[in-house]
């Protein structure tokens, strides 16, 4: 039986994904700990079904993943372009590396308390807390991809004609695009974890990160796992089905980043090198 | 075609262990559509010569016209090919790397992909059209890049060592295939190498330059009927001609054979 790549790789992330759930579903049983802590797979699994079948879990899920993506569009809307400039200018890289140096070490949840005073409490909180998670990995990111452009490349697109639009559009963006993938990959990953701690401070009503700190006052340890797994869900399909397309018809397509050595096609050429 | 003249040209590196004088008072007349190669040991200063006439620097003294304008940049007069492999954009397909120019000229999608197609059908890679360079064999990437500077139709074409970085056997076939193309579209050449049997069959006359500093040696003229035959023995005497020029410079006296080897097979 032969099962395609695509296939094989399914199969072994269910498997990895069973393994896990087969050794907390032995802790729970086990009777460790109280039942009401940690809840059985098959009572999280009930409580996931009722509060996707009456809708409130997917309501919830809508507004985290609207605050996540408004922060996250935003990131890419100034980290991108940002992290371009830097690269491309001494000035700009002098005015903004000494500033993104102080403010990254920073965790976006510190900012919160600050952010609440400023903005009260709601979706602006939620949303500008994970603009500034999103916003350094999209732009370091960046800024090395187009630091690594080839010098190759600008020179022979400036000999063929190219002005600094072609030049910022058709060789730059596409020359950096395995940083800024990845960049995007990270503050993807870094928008959720911020999300979901803002909505436990600054979030009313609707949210994941409400719904988990509101269930811990009840002891609804089911629910809390619930709303884990959806959030694990949606991460799992963005990466699979966002990132993991963008990579495949764009960098791996190129051959500008190489599949893991299943894939890796036969003929190896030498480095190129330059007298 | 257009002609290139190059008038006292000078240009001074300025390094953190001093001023190094990469190419000293350089003049060459180049006629239109001449194929002219200019060879010397590494560090002559050829390659900085190239770079000068494409535009990607600017000499510290001198003048050079093209075509009668003086060359103050880059400009699509002129065609580069460079050594490295990595010169075509991965993300484009081999017809997307030769429409680049056309594209940036406005020229329009369907004209310029048939342009595009014409020339890789020029270098023999029609077939290979969408594929993109990172499944091209290292030959076959220089094909494309040849194409992909020929495509925007400039009147010169620079080559820098383009089959250096290529196998003997491959290196031969590719210099059948320039001296077809140069035959096929009369573009002014000028094409740096630092292989005298390269040179002896392509050129209508050959440059050798001296290192530090980069100097014009002397001007040897090959006038051996086309296509040529690189075991003739006309062909043989041409390299040892080129070989003696070269030869003061590259060993020491007495050690004529490894000059012999170290140039012909580098």
């Amino acid at each position: 039986m032969t099962a395609s790549p695509e296939r094989r790789r399914t199969i072994r992330a269910g498997i990895t994904l069973l393994a896990a759930a087969a050794l907390y579903e032995a802790v729970a049983q086990s009777g460790l700990f109280p039942a009401v802590l940690v809840p059985t797979l098959p009572k999280v699994g009930r409580t996931l079904i009722a509060l996707l079948s009456d809708g409130t879990l997917l309501w919830h899920a809508f507004y985290t993943l609207v605050r996540v993506m408004l922060g996250f569009v935003l990131a890419i809307l100034v980290g991108v372009p940002l992290g371009i400039l830097m690269a491309r200018l001494r000035s700009v890289e002098n005015f903004v590396m000494p500033l993104a140096s102080a403010l990254m070490p920073i965790p976006s949840l510190a900012w919160v308390p600050v952010f609440i005073l400023w903005f009260g409490l709601g979706d602006t909180v939620t949303i500008l807390i994970v603009f500034y998670a999103a916003l350094f990995p999209t732009l370091l990111n960046t800024w090395t991809g187009v630091r690594t452009v080839n010098p190759l490349w600008l020179r022979a697109a400036g000999a063929m004609g190219a002005g600094e639009g072609a030049l910022f559009w058709k060789v730059i963006i596409p020359g950096a695009s395995p940083f800024i993938i990845t960049g995007l990959r990270q503050a993807f990953l870094r928008s959720w974890i911020a999300v979901v701690g803002a909505e436990m401070l600054a979030a009313s009503d609707w949210g994941l990160g409400w719904v988990i700190f509101d269930a811990k006052e009840f002891l609804n340890a089911d629910v809390m796992m619930a709303s884990l797994a959806v959030i694990g869900g949606i991460g799992y399909a963005f990466e699979r089905l966002v990132f993991g397309s963008l990579e495949r018809v764009t960098v791996l397509r190129w051959g500008m980043v190489r599949a893991a050595i299943e894939h890796r096609r036969p003929a190896a050429r030498p480095l190129p090198s330059r007298a | 075609m257009s002609n290139i003249e190059i008038r006292n040209v000078s240009l001074v590196y300025d390094t953190p262990s001093g001023s190094v004088q990469a190419v000293d008072d350089a003049s060459l007349n180049i006629a239109a559509s001449e194929f002219l190669c200019i060879v010397g040991p590494s560090g002559c200063g050829k390659s900085t010569l190239l770079n000068l006439i494409a535009g990607f620097l600017a000499a510290t003294s001198g003048e050079i016209k093209i075509g009668g304008m003086p060359v103050t940049g880059h400009g699509m007069d002129r065609g580069v090919v460079f050594q490295d492999f990595a010169q075509l954009f991965p993300w484009r397909t081999a017809l997307g790397n030769v429409a680049f120019g056309l594209e940036m000229k406005g020229v329009s999608k369907e004209e310029r992909e048939k342009i595009a197609l014409d020339h890789l059908a020029l270098v023999r890679l029609e077939k290979f059209a969408h594929s993109y360079p990172h499944h091209l064999s290292g030959g076959m990437q220089q094909r494309v890049a040849i194409a992909r500077a020929l495509a925007y139709n400039p009147s010169v074409l620079l080559m820098d060592e383009p089959f250096a970085a290529l196998d003997a056997l491959t290196r031969d076939a590719m210099q059948r295939l320039v001296a077809e193309v140069w035959r096929a579209t009369r573009k002014t050449v000028v094409y740096v190498t630092h292989n005298v049997a390269e040179a002896v069959y392509l050129a209508d006359r050959v440059v050798v330059m001296t290192p530090h500093p980069g100097r014009v040696k002397i001007e040897v003229p090959i006038t051996l009927p086309r296509p040529r035959d690189p075991l003739s023995v006309e062909f043989l005497q041409c390299q040892k001609d080129l070989l003696r020029h070269l030869g003061s410079e590259m060993v020491a006296p007495g050690e004529p054979e490894i000059c012999k080897d170290g140039a012909t097979q580098p």
